[in-house]
């Protein structure tokens, strides 16, 4: 029973992780309707760089502010050369050039950093509770706990800000019809260097999260890849649907490898994400918590 | 001032439908393919030949199948590589178990075997669209994948599991050289080729193009979705599969599942967009393209910076360039090399003239 | 919209121009007395680490002959490299682009990923290039009958495991000891992690052991949900056989994160190097690797630094990383090279002169490297005495067990051969025949 638990935990804590990459995901879709498929390669730059800086001499806490300036940046940059040039394609072609966009951020991260594989070391050791040991015998890491508490408090806060806020109500319409916001007078630009910078921190701490875990390592872009059948289960524009879909998968995901992996061999986890969400798709198309999709003929 | 058809005219209404009505495409696409088939042989390396031309096709025959599904029909799919695995792997099978079949045969079998596991995977496309539909194609390229390497029966129990590909046989003769390679998948790609260009000049291709642009309205028009997106499924599936085949028997020599990887997908993605979406020829410039870019990015590199550039710079700096690249054309010429082809056509039509 | 023309010019340019400039692919001609090498690196990926240090000192190695020799008996070492992103398309392609250098072809192909080997492993016999897998690759190569183009120099997968079987006997206190205990092999879900296992399988049956089989789908970042299996199935011994620094170091990572023992790991060799270990940090202290290629400075390794990287010909971008596993690793390899060359020039009465594949092929059979070879060329402690031979193409088969400290390896034994050479033997030749009769090869026979 407590061997349940612990698989039960586990992948909801893995699931946890998952949901934070695909928070950046969501958080650009909101606010620009545009699937920006570079986000597991911009959590893999921002991780590594934040690491570079860190060993080029700064300190933690002059290397975090750098490293956010530096994924503004970047979104910025995305925005100007990419996004912009392509604002009126279709929905495809700006899914391809966000593909595109991974390359070269994944190049770029190369040739800036090098390709070793390198350690984050956020002073919270990765091994299991000691008491919850002793008292249930069940297995959590320490880690693991704070990356959920972490998650927790950035989707409240991101939550928050979209639905209370002025600001939040701003990036909605942006999303919802660009010429009908700037008609009212929104600041396009501000709003999405804003959304960007956010995008930005949020991969950030993904990155730090997941560097932490696993090590800083070229890999961790395919990793990524796994936040699609979250955004897909939770719906692409809803950020509570994000983590209760990524609870979803990682709880699923672990349950299906330990118990029916051996009965073929393992190895299961590697697809049943896209399957479920394949699933999840025939029977609700917008996802859990996503808006219905409406679409004119 | 040559390329003008004033003068050329019609008798008949199947001579108005041919294939290349002008008498100079006929004139070259006849010299392009003596080209081919008799120069090309005797001028070109074994190296062109085995690591540039025969890729080049096979890789343009998948991207073709791609295109069908992508250009013609609408339906985004990340899955071409999981399609060739199983056109690898049941050709394969086929010449093992069933005794003294004839290579085609086993080839175009194996090319029916993917168009069936593409109908199946191509079931939820009648629900799903776009961005959704292209997940749902990533989960059968992760899965098919999968099953190919955990189910030993595939490899035959192989004890390394990597098989290595049988030779081709036809009629007697062992197709090991490179020119009779060569020779062997043009003529598979070129019938092929034929085969989807007639497909999409006719009335399965309007089908395709009505559901694409507008998949309600044609819908109301009285196509059957569920019968024309499958098909396009399946007849991209062939196509993927029958490239597969030829991919692990012709190409690589073995036949093994991490071959056959997304990395490959997105590659195939990539030339069909930069190639041309939706156009035949954008899938021979777009593979081109995609094939030769590493290889003259490295020889640049080597020639202008020798020795001195460490070679994971080297590659690193290939993928942001590739990348780049990528976008530009998504900018600059969104319908790719076969638009800007076309327009050097028109430019032609005029020539000498400017307009 | 004059700017899109004029990029659309240029695009068109830059076409016409890449089509030209490939043609232009075949570079400067090798000269008629320098030998030539191609070198399939794999610099780029999960894989990287690895790549880099390997190739990094096999070229170091090749550099150095050339340096403080003048090359072999007066025949410089010249090679090309080639990317192939670990990736067996890319590596079929670079064979194909490193064959030839003008008129001389390349006389040994080392892929360093058996994915790649599998997939030029065919061509070897009809090109006449030697295939030197260095501990990795096709593990029936080493009957050479059945491939004579084939080497498995540096022992292979099969050895490897019995070794460590052995190993973890003597950590129990005898092989009785190990009945009745569970073993669960963690791999990749590849053929390479699945390599060791039909030979993993016979021994744990005759010892009495549970062996259980637990696969990783890559990249293998995320090692939760097996670890969960491996703490049920209360497993006293893991031999970890994964791929790519991410994979190694995350199992570490994981295995802490579930209170499992590291002193109770045993890592593959290709699992276990310094840049696999260094990224879990303090956790992967205790962990046991085996080692073909010992890490350290040896006199060679030293000799390398002062000549090569003085005169700042040096590979390596990190020169820290001389010394480590995967460059060691590369020296060997490189040095067997350049001991078979001088064979082959020795044999083949050639000395001065570059020989063909045929030759390149006699001279690497003709390999005896003893200990006092060992020693006179540096490495002695480095790579394990071995003598091959027509029909044993499988080198020394002997490993050496090493623990990771927290901050560098400690080597525990000396050179150690499998308990039973001969059952690997009969495994490898069956193994071997049933390639031959499904392929309807004749093995050639030998004298020897």
């Amino acid at each position: 029973m407590a061997f349940f638990f612990e698989v039960l935990i586990g992948g909801l804590l893995a699931g946890v992780m998952y949901s934070l990459v695909a928070l950046g995901f969501v958080l650009i879709y909101k606010a620009s309707s545009v699937f920006n498929f570079a986000q597991g390669a911009m959590v893999f730059f921002a991780v590594l760089s934040f690491v570079g800086f860190m060993e080029l001499g700064l300190p933690f806490w002059a290397a975090l502010p750098v490293t956010v300036v530096l994924m503004v940046a970047v979104g910025m940059l995305t925005e100007r050369f990419v996004l912009r040039p392509l604002v009126n394609q279709s929905e495809d072609t700006l899914l391809m050039a966000t593909i595109g966009l991974t390359f070269v951020i994944e190049g770029v991260a190369q040739l800036a950093w090098g390709v070793e594989v390198r350690r984050v070391d956020l002073g919270i050791k990765d091994e299991p509770i000691g008491w919850l040991m002793d008292q249930a015998g069940v297995l959590v890491s320490q880690l693991d706990i704070v990356a959920g508490v972490v998650a927790g408090l950035m989707v409240t806060a991101l939550a928050l800000l979209f639905s209370r806020t002025k600001v939040g109500r701003g990036l909605r319409a942006v999303a919802d019809d660009h010429a009908a916001a700037l008609s009212i007078g929104i600041p396009l630009r501000h709003i999405w260097a804003l959304v960007w910078a956010t995008a930005g921190v949020v991969a950030l701490v993904a990155g730090m999260l997941w560097g932490a875990r696993s090590g800083v390592q070229f890999a961790l872009t395919f990793t990524a890849l796994k936040a699609l059948p979250v955004l897909i289960i939770g719906g692409f524009t809803s950020v509570p649907g994000v983590i209760v879909a990524g609870l979803i998968v990682g709880a699923a995901e672990k349950f299906a490898e330990v118990y029916v992996g051996p009965m073929v061999g393992g190895g299961i986890e590697g697809w049943l994400p896209y399957v479920l969400a394949v699933l999840f798709l025939l029977v609700r198309p917008e996802g859990l918590f996503g808006e219905k999709i409406i679409r004119r003929v | 001032m040559f390329y003008r058809e004033a003068g050329q005219y019609f008798g008949s209404y199947v001579q108005d439908r041919q294939l290349l009505p002008l008498r100079q495409d006929r004139i070259g696409m006849a010299l392009m393919l003596a080209g081919a088939v008799v120069v090309v042989p005797y001028v070109a390396s074994d190296y062109w030949l085995s690591a540039i031309l025969i890729p080049w096709l096979i890789l343009a025959l998948v991207a073709l199948g791609q295109n069908i599904l992508m250009g013609y029909a609408g339906q985004l799919s990340l899955g071409s590589a999981g399609f060739m695995a199983v056109g690898a792997f049941a050709c394969y099978n086929l010449i093992l178990r069933v005794p003294g079949i004839p290579f085609l045969v086993a080839v175009a079998l194996s090319g029916v075997c993917a168009a069936a596991v593409g109908i199946v995977f191509g079931l939820p496309s009648l629900r799903i669209r776009g961005l959704y539909l292209a997940v749902a194609t990533l989960a059968s390229q992760f899965f098919i994948v999968w099953a190919l390497d955990k189910f030993g029966w595939f490899k035959n129990y192989d004890t390394a599991g990597v098989v290595t590909a049988q030779h081709i046989v036809i009629l007697g003769h062992r197709f090991t050289a490179p020119w009779e390679k060569y020779l062997l998948i043009l003529a598979i790609v070129a019938a092929l080729t034929l085969a989807a260009k007639n497909m999409a000049r006719g009335s399965t291709g309007r089908a395709w193009m009505a559901v694409r642009d507008m998949d309600v309205a044609a819908e109301v028009m009285g196509l059957s979705l569920l019968r024309t997106k499958l098909q396009a499924f399946a007849i991209s599936s062939f196509y993927c599969g029958v490239g597969g085949a030829l991919f692990a028997f012709a190409y690589l020599q073995t036949v093994e599942p991490s071959a056959f990887s997304i990395e490959l997908s997105f590659r195939v993605l990539f030339m069909v967009i930069i190639g041309g979406i939706g156009t035949i020829l954008g899938c021979f410039l777009g593979a081109g393209f995609i094939l030769l870019m590493p290889v003259f990015l490295n020889t640049v590199f080597h020639a202008f910076l020798g020795k001195a550039v460490d070679s994971s710079i080297a590659s690193a700096l290939e993928q942001v360039i590739f990348g780049v690249l990528i976008i530009g054309f998504l900018i600059v010429e969104p319908l790719g090399l076969a638009r800007l082809w076309q327009l050097t056509k028109e430019r032609l039509r005029l020539w000498p003239f400017r307009h | 919209m004059r700017v899109d023309s004029i990029i659309r010019r240029g695009l068109r340019g830059v076409l016409a121009v890449a089509t030209i400039a490939a043609t232009a692919l075949a570079a400067t001609p090798a000269a008629a007395d320098e030998q030539y090498f191609g070198v399939p690196s794999s610099r780029v990926g999960p894989y990287a680490a690895m790549g880099t240090g390997y190739y990094g000192g096999i070229i170091d190695y090749l550099n150095y002959v050339n340096l403080k020799f003048g090359g072999v008996n007066g025949v410089k070492l010249t090679w090309e490299e080639c990317e192939t992103e670990y990736n067996a398309a890319r590596t079929v392609e670079c064979y194909q682009r490193l064959l030839k250098k003008g008129d001389q072809k390349m006389v040994v192909f080392d892929t360093l990923g058996t994915p790649g080997a599998y997939a030029v492993i065919g061509r070897m016999a009809e090109d006449h290039v030697v295939l030197a897998q260095y501990g990795y690759g096709r593990t029936d190569a080493a009957d050479g009958r059945v491939w004579p183009w084939v080497f498995n120099a540096a022992g292979h997968y099969w050895g490897q495991i019995a070794v460590k079987m052995n190993f973890m006997a003597q950590q129990e206190g005898g092989i009785e000891k190990m009945k009745g205990k569970t073993i669960v092999h963690l791999h990749i879900d590849t053929a390479y992690g699945r390599e060791p296992l039909p030979a993993m399988r016979e021994i744990c049956k005759e010892w009495g052991v549970r062996l259980v089989e637990i696969a990783i789908p890559p990249p293998g970042l995320e090692q939760q949900s097996q670890w969960l299996q491996i703490r049920r199935e209360k497993a006293d011994w893991v031999t970890f056989w994964g791929a790519g620094s991410g994979m190694n170091s995350t199992a570490i990572t994981t295995a802490a994160r579930v209170g499992f023992p590291r002193n109770r790991m045993v890592y593959v060799t290709f699992g276990g190097a310094e840049e696999d270990m260094i990224p879990a940090g303090d956790a992967a202290k205790g962990t046991y690797v085996a080692a073909n290629a010992a890490p350290g400075k040896f006199p060679l390794i030293q000799d390398i630094e002062k000549v090569v990287y003085s005169a700042g010909k040096g590979n390596m971008q990190n020169p820290e990383r001389v010394g480590t596993v995967y460059y060691n690793r590369g020296v060997g390899a490189a040095v067997m090279w350049v001991e078979a060359l001088k064979n082959a020039q020795r044999i083949h009465k050639k000395t001065g002169k570059t020989v063909n594949g045929d030759e390149f092929r006699d001279g690497y059979e003709a390999l005896d490297i003893s200990d006092a070879k060992l020693k006179e060329l540096g490495i002695l402690g480095m790579s394990a005495p071995f003598k091959m031979s027509c029909t044993k193409h499988d080198g020394s088969e002997r490993f050496r067990m090493m623990q990771w400290d927290g901050k560098k390896f400690e080597m525990l034994t000396d050179w150690v051969a499998a308990p039973d050479p001969k059952f690997i033997r009969k495994l490898i030749e069956d193994s071997a025949a049933k390639y031959a009769s499904e392929n309807k090869l004749t093995p050639r026979t030998c004298s020897s």
